[in-house]
């Protein structure tokens, strides 16, 4: 139990926080990261998934590409990346981008085919224009559902993230290889509950921004008395299921 | 190509350790999450219990947890009791959910009409509840097939022997072919385990092929969303 103890001062010591190679550093190298995959693959993801859940064009080809990338293994794509192009920052993060557009792209897709066919007809009679339909009906309905995709998405890239300081670059997975390479416990473990930690922190603040941005009808709906927790349960194993291979 | 064939031997090894330790979770997890998830349907409160700690222990990175786990369990660093266990882990927390929905999935009236022909509660359990909902517990094995085999290689950067020590060895060497073989291996390996489900699910559940046409397709269709969206991963 001493290692606790002794990850715990780790932890604890000021003067791991400070410095170029601190914590608070390296916290913010890993947000850092993770934000910069994120955008670009959301400017990629989303649209198409818009695109494919507004239409239904292209939904078995979406299917089976996604279906394809989860199988690839996320370390032998970030090594490729990196010996094929250079361990500069980039290579790593396209890397990241790849895996990242399925989650995101399944999600948003399944969140706007997940609202009822009758609304958007409905929506339709009443002399929507179709991306009204789309922005107005089909996203604010398919929110719970996309929320799903989006944190699992974050989620993976947070965890996938703590491996690109393999290569070797920044972030907090630093100290797991650092601490591996000199034998030194109590950093891998500390650098190991830090990702823990950020990641279940992150996780609570998109299920609070969640809470707010979605409609409190989509919850209340008097008819829909089994459609919310119906909604849940779609969303719920889809968050678990798409997260399944983050490192 | 070259390379491939003079270390067959060697990758051969390393993918026997990779589907090892792919495969006890899995199995370990299924045989876990059938209880768990029957005791959760009984009681509401559990069942809140188990779907929060499940998504809990999902937010955990891997690669963290294969850390955290020796000094909670007492293994050394390299134990690959460490994967199995963290693996195990994360089979139990999809799985559970599987289950949940493969038990939520068998028709209501099917069960009463069950009771109604005088089965007893094991008996219907292990003849009707546990067979009509291996279609939805299949696709669940199928998502932990594939993501167990892809995390297995994150092991290997702690050195853990797997296919992922391709990997770490040709970052190492700047040997590009190596990290190809390795990368082509695991996508077979997953490709070779989801064929092995799909035709036991098939041999498991012949009554979802008897009533092909309409019917047939319109079931796939509802398994088939959920389907397209744990594809996605």
């Amino acid at each position: 139990m001493s290692i606790f103890l002794e990850t715990i001062a780790w932890l604890t010591d000021p003067a791991h926080w400070s410095g170029s190679s601190g914590i608070a550093v390296r916290l913010l190298e890993h947000l850092q990261y993770s934000g910069l995959v994120l955008v670009i693959a959301a400017a990629i993801a989303v649209p198409v998934g818009l695109y494919i859940g507004h239409t239904g064009r292209g939904r078995v080809v979406a299917v089976a590409v996604a279906g394809a990338l989860r199988a690839l293994p996320t370390l032998g794509l970030l090594v490729l990346f990196a010996l094929l192009a250079g361990s500069s920052l980039m290579p790593p993060v396209w890397a990241l981008v790849i895996l990242t557009v399925p989650p995101l792209l399944a999600g948003t897709y399944a969140g706007i085919s997940s609202v009822e066919r009758t609304v958007v007809d409905a929506a339709r009679a009443m002399g929507m224009t179709e991306l009204q339909i789309l922005f107005r009906v089909e996203v604010p309905n398919g929110l719970q559902v996309m929320f799903g995709g989006i944190r699992t998405a974050v989620l993976q890239v947070i965890a996938t993230v703590s491996v690109v300081a393999y290569l070797p670059l920044g972030g907090l997975g630093r100290y797991l290889f650092d601490g591996l390479v000199l034998q030194d416990f109590p950093r891998m473990l500390g650098g190991s509950l830090l990702i823990a930690g950020l990641a279940i922190a992150v996780d609570l603040i998109l299920a609070a921004v969640q809470r707010l941005v979605l409609s409190p009808g989509l919850s209340t709906d008097p008819d829909g008395g089994h459609k919310a927790p119906a909604d849940l349960t779609v969303a719920a194993p889809a968050a678990a299921a798409v997260q399944g291979g983050t490192p | 190509m070259d390379w491939f064939l003079s270390n067959s031997g060697m990758v051969m090894e390393r993918a026997g350790q990779h589907l090892i330790l792919a495969l006890i979770p899995m199995v370990l997890g299924l045989v876990l999450s059938i209880p768990l998830a029957q005791l959760a349907r009984m009681n509401a409160t559990l069942r809140s219990v188990v779907l929060t700690a499940s998504s809990l222990l999902y937010t955990i990175p891997s690669l963290a947890l294969f850390i955290i786990l020796p000094p909670l369990l007492g293994t050394r660093i390299l134990d690959p009791l460490n994967v199995i266990v963290a693996l195990t882990l994360y089979a139990v927390a999809l799985l559970v959910r599987a289950a949940l929905d493969a038990f939520d999935s068998v028709d209501e009236d099917l069960r009463q009409a069950a009771v109604a022909m005088g089965y007893k509660p094991w008996l219907r359990f292990l003849q009707i509840d546990l067979p009509l909902s291996l279609p939805v517990m299949f696709a669940g094995l199928r998502v932990v097939s594939v993501s167990n085999i892809s995390l297995v290689s994150v092991a290997a950067l702690l050195g853990v022997g797997n296919l992922g020590m391709l990997f770490t060895d040709g970052l190492q060497r700047t040997f590009v072919t190596e990290v190809v073989v390795g990368i082509v291996a695991i996508l077979v390996l997953a490709l070779l385990m989801d064929m092995v489900l799909v035709l036991l699910e098939r041999l498991l559940t012949p009554w979802t092929r008897a009533a092909k046409a309409p019917a047939d397709s319109g079931m796939k269709d509802a398994a088939g969303l959920p389907l397209a969206v744990e594809t996605a991963r």
